[in-house]
């Protein structure tokens, strides 16, 4: 989905806080929500995390932004549990002593029609381009790459494919292939000189260029 | 319907955490156990250790960077997160930098769980498009002669950065080294300590 979590290029980000000596979890619920994410994930089909991510991503914008990163990782593990009927939402919130706001709902037909690619049909220094595909549901190719020219710089081992998994489609797995995009060719002349992104992507969502 | 302002977080994260262990879903032991593996088992100690023995171990540079799976794994690192490891070595004229922009993934056995900064929203959006800008604002000011490669954590790959040993360490131990290796080094945002001067 071309959802708010797509952040990679977006414009408007002030400076970063960058704290390095704060732990990773740093407060007990963020523990629970961390341990809920893996029990979560193991729930499900496929045992993808694929799924869990595209809960995070349907929450509303507003709340995705307005919520720290954990806050965001509970709101999408309770959201798959209502959702596979694990527990109700009522249950959670007389649970919770107040309300409890959920992710949106999967949208219709969620899955772009990118046939299987289980043969590995590129290899290193190959030009590529990214589909400019829209799915309405869960995609890894970022926004920022697609319709964009890029080399292959690595082919890894066929992974399974997140698009159909985190929908329960049918399981499919196919490479992905490190693929490096020069800065002017994602950010036109605002790109920096020297300077490139590596995106790593699934066969079917590349075709070659000549 | 008037909705009233969500119930504290943590009341949140109880209730799913008690509903799951009511249900027999899972136990408060197997609970903790996660936790165990996410404050204690994987951290950026490991990822230090396995850039300081590249440094140090010629043999096991060329196997880490032949298969960072297979190389982390002889020194027990391995698991959730971890299971297609790509090291990336920094030289004089080329940095890597690691991002995941849609989440927040990192390569848990070796980097642990991702810092807040690393999770934010502005680190996420910005240093795809601006890393010269990005890494110069969080302390480090790499000259327009070094390369920039940012590395996108778009599918199942998880990165770990080798930085460039720093000089003055001819002779020192393999925990010595470690121990100039620190987290933002092993994501790119920093370069490995240098020793402090006499």
């Amino acid at each position: 989905m071309d959802g708010v979590h797509d952040l990679g290029g977006k414009h408007g980000f002030g400076p970063i806080d960058y704290d390095t000596k704060l732990p990773p979890l740093h407060e007990k619920w963020q523990e629970t929500a961390f341990a809920l994410m893996i029990a979560t994930v193991a729930l499900m089909r496929n045992h993808t995390a694929d799924a869990y991510r595209h809960s995070v991503e349907r929450m509303r914008p507003s709340h995705y932004f307005a919520a720290t990163y954990y806050e965001r990782v509970l709101t999408g593990v309770a959201t798959l549990l209502v959702e596979r009927g694990v527990v109700t939402h009522a249950e959670l919130e007389a649970r919770a002593g107040g309300t409890f706001p959920l992710a949106l709902p999967v949208a219709d037909n969620p899955m772009a029609d990118l046939p299987p690619q289980p043969k590995q049909r590129f290899i290193v220094g190959q030009q590529v381009r990214v589909l400019d595909f829209h799915p309405r549901g869960h995609t890894r190719a970022p926004g920022f790459c697609r319709g964009r020219r890029g080399t292959v710089l690595h082919v890894a081992p066929p992974f399974t494919f997140p698009d159909a998994s985190a929908h329960d489609g049918l399981q499919r797995k196919e490479h992905t292939y490190h693929v490096e995009f020069t800065a002017q060719e994602l950010w036109g002349s605002d790109g920096g000189m020297n300077e490139s992104v590596v995106v790593d992507l699934w066969d079917c969502y590349l075709e070659g260029v000549e | 319907m008037e909705r009233s302002e969500p119930a504290p977080i943590a009341a949140r994260a109880e209730a799913v955490r008690s509903a799951i262990i009511d249900k027999g879903i899972l136990t408060a032991e197997a609970f903790d156990g996660v936790v165990h593996l996410g404050t204690e088992e994987w951290k950026p100690e490991n990822g230090a250790r396995v850039v300081a023995r590249a440094w140090t171990d010629p043999a096991f540079r060329a196997r880490l960077l032949q298969d960072g799976t297979a190389a982390c794994a002889e020194l027990g690192y391995s698991g959730a997160e971890g299971h297609y490891i790509v090291a990336l070595e920094d030289t004089p004229e080329r940095h890597n930098v690691i991002v995941c922009t849609q989440c927040s993934c990192t390569a848990w056995p070796v980097l642990g769980l991702p810092p807040d900064w690393y999770k934010s929203p502005e680190y996420r959006a910005r240093v795809a498009r601006e890393p010269r800008g990005v890494l110069r604002e969080l302390g480090l000011d790499l000259g327009e002669d070094i390369a920039i490669r940012v590395w996108e954590t778009s599918a199942e790959t998880r990165y770990m950065v080798i930085p460039v040993r720093p000089e003055g360490t001819d002779g020192w131990s393999e925990d010595e080294l470690a121990a100039l290796v620190s987290r933002e080094a092993l994501i790119g945002t920093a370069l490995a300590d240098r020793p402090p001067q006499d």
